[in-house]
């Protein structure tokens, strides 16, 4: 990287900030149904906290905390899980991304609905975290390694 | 060169102000968009959501229910631009092994 120089303390405390900002990045995709929030600020906080490591630590270390090869086919698994739950949707009889058609047993429509919505965001948070993470790590492979 | 730029670019800030002059307020109950009916006598979108969005989905956040149920085909096509981005981000930056 350009003039990369690793730094103890800078390093330390983001190792120490990192999972606080992924557990809120958590929060904010999971309680995305009551409070302001969702998928795609969700995924962005997470993706926060893993280019704090790759800026930190370099990115030879932050390798162990998410490898660059996962980034493009975690993004494809998010924007599948999206895909999917609306397929599941059309399988069991309803329209494509209807949600109260979903084949789980024992719930009303409403809450399939609630369900879907979760499910959707879940995908969208997966795909926006592994899409921001890629895109930083294909910017930088340019630059000679540190 | 230069002095059309800003000529172009203030002429068109000046036209924005203009226009903004003319929205609604905000919270009108008056104004188009806010209205039940639309002008042709439609039924309008906005208060159905209203009306309906927690019982619809069993979820209070109204925005949540908009963004991912009611209009889940823009939220599948937003998700899609996003992939699209970086797999040609992937395609164009990212180099081969031998080189």
């Amino acid at each position: 990287m350009l003039g990369f120089k690793s730094n103890l303390i800078i390093l330390m405390v983001s190792r120490v900030v990192s999972p606080f900002i992924m557990l809120f990045a958590l929060y904010v995709i999971f309680h995305g149904h009551y409070s302001p929030g969702g998928g795609f600020q969700g995924g962005t906080m997470m993706a926060a906290s893993l280019l704090l490591m790759r800026l930190a630590a370099g990115r030879e270390i932050a390798q162990f905390q998410f490898k660059t090869i996962l980034g493009t086919p975690l993004g494809s698994i998010g924007v599948l899980i999206y895909f999917g739950t609306g397929f599941a949707a059309m399988l069991s009889g309803g329209e494509f991304l209807n949600y109260s058609f979903l084949p789980f047993a024992g719930l009303t429509a409403a809450e399939l609905r609630s369900i879907g919505i979760l499910m959707v965001e879940i995908g969208v948070g997966l795909a926006v975290m592994a899409i921001l993470v890629a895109i930083y790590d294909d910017l930088l492979e340019g630059y000679p390694h540190d | 060169m230069k002095i059309i730029n800003w000529i172009l670019l203030i002429s068109f800030g000046a036209l924005l102000v203009y226009a903004s002059s003319g929205l609604p307020n905000r919270g009108d109950v008056d104004a188009v968009m806010h209205r039940e009916k639309s002008p042709a006598g439609s039924p309008g979108a906005s208060s159905y959501y209203i009306r309906n969005a927690d019982k619809d989905a069993n979820t209070p956040n109204m925005v949540t229910v908009i963004l991912a149920d009611y209009r889940g085909y823009d939220t599948l096509g937003e998700e899609t631009v996003i992939l699209t981005a970086g797999l040609i981000c992937f395609l164009i930056l990212r180099r081969k092994k031998e080189s």
